[in-house]
């Protein structure tokens, strides 16, 4: 059986790790490199780092982070922020990633993630939903990191990138993000039931019982966590003993 | 092999950390002259065979298995070998008899994550690691051979699987030992040991 998976996530900033709220108030929690490998040794499923500065310039310290990390890491990861085209793409994959997560190039073009799907391969290419309440049972996305709405239906668009080709959706709740107070799961259970493609959630993880309750209420595949871990609130381990208590498949 | 498909960085990467001697190629001459090939990949079925066939690497892969050298497929890398793949239209290597299946009915498509190989052969590869190893895995598609007495490893996602195949040289994964952490290391050094002999 499938084990659903738990991802520490990696935001990084000009080389650097850095934890906010609400994508705001950065703090520094170290070097992605050492971060990756630690996590690795405690057994997390798979790594996302997400490149929050994605400036032009910064592209060259991206590539050689995932240099590096390819070098030490052998489990999954998936490498997002900043991706403006199928050149960025093939550069991340080149260097060693194994998957790319794209937003706002992809809402500005949607045919970005047809051609990059067709061309890598869509077990590579992940679309990342940033999503904000917007009415009962409605949510809207979000762009530019998490600062532009984008006018678009977020349940209406994780169908639509399914079908342009995209393998897996990286969900994250703008209201959630770095709250603490849980997945969003409602948007997590209605998006996870609309695709065929697995469903990551991710913002709000705050808990144990968070990381439970976005696999069986919000019917998650994987769940992803930044603070909880980086902060060594619980190890991976715990994490997985919880969730095996509770009769989650996971690998220990 | 490098033939413009797939991640080939993790795998060299993996094997150079467990003191294998790699070069990344698209030269048939290199293949030829290799002591163990690899054929990695992910991507699509058609365009992998289409790339194999203008790089001309078909006849150096075919000859390096029938001298008997260490070959190992992984993912598409493993499918290739087969007759057929729903996945396209073209034909495969042909040196494996069977067929690569699409999933069907499994709740989530592609298969994508950690999932439990159950060993189903004492084979080199697998020495050391638990009867039940867990394995990543990031496929919509699947092999199945003709012959059962190929499979060396299975895999339950909705449908049974070959997981792992092996026939007398050749060994396939449909997993990526690459990405599998500590146990697909293992696995990997159990190859580069059995390539030295």
């Amino acid at each position: 059986m499938l084990a659903k998976r738990i991802i520490p996530c990696l935001d990084v900033k000009n080389g650097r790790v850095v934890k906010g709220v609400h994508f705001r108030n950065l703090r520094d929690a170290g070097d992605p490199v050492q971060n990756a490998a630690f996590y690795s040794r405690e057994g997390a499923d798979e790594l996302v780092f997400l490149d929050i500065t994605a400036t032009i310039e910064n592209r060259e310290t991206v590539v050689d982070m995932v240099k590096k990390t390819a070098a030490e890491v052998f489990i999954p990861f998936t490498v997002g922020g900043g991706i403006r085209g199928i050149k960025d793409i093939e550069v991340l994959l080149k260097s060693g990633a194994d998957k790319v997560s794209i937003n706002t190039a992809a809402v500005k073009n949607p045919d970005l993630i047809k051609q990059a799907s067709e061309k890598f391969g869509s077990q590579c290419i992940v679309s990342a939903i940033d999503a904000r309440k917007s009415g009962k049972n409605k949510w809207e996305v979000y762009i530019n990191g998490g600062n532009t709405p984008a006018g678009i239906d977020a349940v209406k668009w994780a169908e639509k990138v399914e079908k342009l080709g995209a393998g897996e959706i990286l969900l994250t709740s703008m209201d959630r993000d770095g709250t603490k107070d849980g997945y969003d799961l409602q948007l997590t259970r209605a998006v996870s039931e609309a695709v065929k493609i697995p469903v990551i959630t991710s913002g709000g993880a705050g808990n144990l019982k968070h990381l439970y309750e976005g696999i069986a209420k919000g019917k998650a595949d994987a769940v992803l966590a930044a603070s909880i871990f980086h902060y060594r609130t619980y190890t991976i381990r715990q994490a997985k003993e919880y969730l095996r208590k509770k009769g989650i498949p996971v690998r220990i | 092999m490098n033939y413009g498909a797939g991640n080939l960085y993790s795998i060299s990467l993996a094997l150079e950390k467990l003191g294998a001697k790699v070069k990344v190629t698209d030269s048939p001459a290199v293949v030829k002259s290799a002591g163990a090939v690899v054929l990695p990949g992910v991507g699509a079925f058609d365009e992998a065979i289409t790339n194999l066939l203008r790089l001309n690497l078909l006849p150096a892969i075919k000859k390096s298995i029938e001298d008997g050298r260490p070959f190992l497929g992984i993912c598409l890398g493993m499918q290739l070998l087969f007759y057929k793949s729903e996945e396209g239209k073209r034909n495969g290597l042909g040196i494996i008899k069977g067929r690569v299946r699409r999933f069907r009915g499994a709740e989530k498509i592609p298969h994508m994550g950690w999932n439990r190989v159950r060993c189903e052969k004492e084979i080199p590869l697998w020495k050391g690691l638990p009867h039940f190893c867990w394995m990543y895995f990031a496929h919509s598609f699947y092999p199945q051979p003709e012959e059962e007495s190929i499979i060396a490893g299975i895999t339950d996602y909705n449908t049974v699987f070959a997981s792992m195949i092996w026939k007398d040289n050749i060994f396939g994964t449909q997993f990526h030992p690459e990405k599998s952490g500590k146990d697909g290391l293992l696995f990997l050094k159990n190859f580069v040991k059995l390539c030295r002999r």
